[in-house]
């Protein structure tokens, strides 16, 4: 049986994560699948200085940003010389739009999508299926999910909460597919599947990985060739990237392509690196007649106002993040309730969706760092997620969308006594003189800190008291 | 107000300190210093690590371990361009054999359907190679258009072994790419693959399912197999 259809949002994260923890299958799944990641990483950095490739591709990033609205100018001006038309869009909403649009004018019927997490992040194939047009995920693992009415569940691997029974089950269910657990079989079932869908689509719609300003280029990573497809066989592509995603020289994208391939799968190098600088010219055989880039904010713009935040737009979306994180490898990424899974989600979502609908994802961290250790363009997700958290309860910037969403003035109060009691020595030792007095009465229940664990009870003597004593016998 | 100017004023606007842009040292994705074997060692290490073949032949016979190439697979219909003079020396040693040869250097929309479904493998040129990740890459052409080197199950590229280069940041400085970039720029390492399904390895999803490499060696040139 195929996982029934089931909607995940992330103002239920605390209810999913108790389910995921209880699903074996899924517990199973991802830990094994993370750490074999997490193993083939190491492996494919073995030759390498590290932190020094890490330091220039923190910096190459950095360098973009510092120039961001100069090098969209310069990206558009480059695209636009070469044939490539420029959209922009403020919000999904607005690119989802404008997307149909362009559809509409070629009478398109059918889209081929190659993978692309903006437009998972604006429900883009929702939209144009409402419009009339069917739009078909052709990354494998996209195309799975999609057969089966789900989300991705991985930025990289979107299909990795599934196993090799249930996609079996999926294939065979939804297309017909004899069952097997053979998986060349199913490979090349999916492939005959959509070739006839490649020939026929009107619109071929990929995302960016790197969109270079100097040259006008667009930079696409991938394996499958079902990349090379979409942009290369159907009359028109448009291309749907998020403002950040522009870097400054073609001289900066190997290091980036360096670091991105090797903390996303542990791979040396992917199978292809599509490299697109204009529409199909005169004379030439193949290739898109139109070529179309979309550049879409999103809520972008607004992080890119603080110092401190601006770090999340250095992203590569390489899910090494996710690979590492210890909550996310127990819950899966089904249960963040959000396009953008762990940590790199639970720093990005708030800004997209606001803290009201997001409070509980800065906190779904155990703030171990790995995520920060091993993020390839150094961004310190660690302490953003700790700003996040004190956005999240009113105690920052106000920069962030909800903030003050998760304040609580029961907390608030006990953190203020507890803060003016720490601060006020008397105060605290006849405190603690009492607490020591009545212990027998003090809770052993105490919400879901118990639930695991056996409540704490304040000892007879204070560990301040019980030093001055024996500070006292010394002397004595 | 325009989406564009509304988003590039929220950018310039920006309430934050102004943002330093870094110098990038980029020595580490570049001077590698290989010799010319290790550079051809390295090359085919990572490409046949993910599953390209590599076949060692001499400059003025390579078209006979073409000729091989095509029998030992079993290719009956071979796509390849007519100006590139690997096209046109593979033409010539295959014009008495059995092999059809399909010309690739027609608009698409002539002979989609035949490219998809009855074409056994695409022959192309190569620019040249990168060592440190076994990659080739290609500036498809008029005369090898860019599914060429996609849409057949089998891919045959013909490289030169003098053509390869430590990196892929060596290839874009050595070839000034950013002067003048193509309409399609292509690293090809390896046959397609997915690993989609219980990240389980598994060669052909959309592209080739084979690839084949004809690394092509001057007369005098040891050939490093």
């Amino acid at each position: 049986m195929s996982s029934p259809v089931q909607t995940f949002t992330p103002q239920q994260f605390h209810r999913q994560a108790h389910e995921a923890l209880e699903n074996p299958q899924i517990r199973a799944n991802f830990r094994k699948a993370m750490d074999g990641l997490i193993g083939k990483r190491r492996e494919a950095f073995d030759d390498w200085e590290l932190e020094t490739l890490r330091e220039l591709g923190a910096n190459i990033r950095l360098r973009a940003l510092s120039r961001l609205p100069d090098l969209l100018e310069r990206l558009e001006a480059n695209c636009e010389a070469n044939g490539i038309r420029v959209h922009w869009a403020e919000d999904g909403d607005d690119a989802c739009r404008l997307i149909t649009r362009i559809c509409e004018r070629h009478q398109a019927r059918s889209v081929i999508k190659g993978k692309s997490m903006v437009t998972e992040e604006m429900h883009l194939n929702e939209h144009l299926g409402r419009a009339g047009i069917e739009a078909l995920e052709s990354d494998l693992g996209e195309y799975l999910v999609q057969l089966n009415e789900q989300t991705p569940s991985h930025i990289i691997m979107p299909a990795i909460h599934l196993n090799t029974d249930e996609i079996s089950t999926i294939l065979h269910e939804r297309t017909g597919t004899e069952q097997t657990r053979d998986v060349d079989a199913m490979t090349a079932a999916a492939r005959a599947q959509l070739r006839e869908r490649f020939m026929a689509a009107d619109v071929g719609i990929s995302g960016v990985n790197f969109a270079v300003a100097e040259t006008g280029t667009l930079c696409l990573v991938e394996n499958e060739g079902n990349g090379r497809m979409t942009t290369t066989a159907p009359p028109v592509h448009i291309a749907v990237t998020g403002i950040e995603k522009v870097v400054e020289h073609l001289a900066d994208v190997p290091a980036l392509y360096a670091l991105l391939t090797r903390s996303a799968t542990g791979q040396h190098v992917t199978t292809y690196f599509n490299m697109i600088t204009s529409p199909r010219k005169a004379g030439e055989h193949d290739g898109p007649q139109e070529v179309h880039l979309v550049l879409v904010d999103n809520g972008r713009s607004r992080i890119y106002q603080d110092d401190e935040l601006l770090d999340t737009l250095r992203c590569i979306r390489c899910g090494a993040c996710m690979n590492h994180c210890p909550v996310y490898t127990r819950v899966g990424g089904h249960t963040y309730g959000t396009t953008y899974p762990g940590p790199i989600g639970s720093i990005l979502m708030p800004h997209l969706m606001g803290l009201e609908a997001t409070k509980d994802l800065p906190s779904a961290s155990s703030l171990c760092g790995a995520c920060g250790e091993v993020c390839p363009v150094k961004i310190p997700i660690p302490d953003l997620l700790v700003r996040l958290r004190r956005e999240a309860v009113g105690e920052g910037k106000g920069n962030v969308p909800g903030a003050g969403a998760k304040r609580s003035r029961k907390e608030l109060a006990a953190w203020k006594g507890w803060q003016w009691l720490a601060t006020h020595p008397g105060a605290w030792r006849g405190a603690a003189g009492v607490a020591g007095k009545f212990r027998a009465m003090a809770p052993s229940h105490l919400g879901p800190w118990t639930e695991y664990r056996t409540a704490p009870r304040p000892a007879k003597t204070s560990l301040h008291a019980l030093i001055k004593r024996r500070r006292q016998e010394g002397d004595s | 107000m325009s989406a564009r100017s509304r988003i590039l004023d929220r950018l310039r606007q920006r309430d934050g300190k102004p943002l330093q842009a870094p110098k990038s040292d980029f020595s580490v994705v570049t001077q590698r210093g290989w010799s010319a074997q290790e550079r051809l060692a390295r090359f085919e290490r990572w490409i046949t690590s993910v599953h390209a073949e590599v076949i060692h032949c001499d400059r003025s016979d390579w078209a006979s371990a073409l000729a091989r190439v095509l029998s030992d697979k079993g290719v009956k219909r071979l796509a390849l361009g007519r100006e590139h003079p690997v096209a046109r020396e593979a033409r010539a040693a295959l014009a008495e054999g059995g092999v059809a040869l399909v010309d690739a250097d027609r608009d698409i929309e002539a002979w989609q359907q035949e490219l998809f479904d009855d074409v056994d493998a695409g022959l192309t040129s190569t620019r040249g190679g990168i060592a440190e990740t076994g990659s080739l890459w290609l500036w498809p052409t008029t005369d090898e258009p860019r599914l060429l080197s996609l849409v057949p199950p089998i891919h045959i590229a013909v490289l030169d072994a003098e053509s390869l280069a430590d990196t892929f940041f060596d290839v874009l400085q050595d070839h000034d790419w950013a002067k003048d970039m193509p309409t399609n720029a292509l690293l090809i390492s390896g046959p397609s693959k997915t690993a989609d399904i219980e990240q389980t390895l598994a060669y052909g999803v959309h592209g080739p399912r084979e690839l084949v490499v004809l690394l092509r060696h001057a007369a005098s040139e040891q050939t490093g197999s």
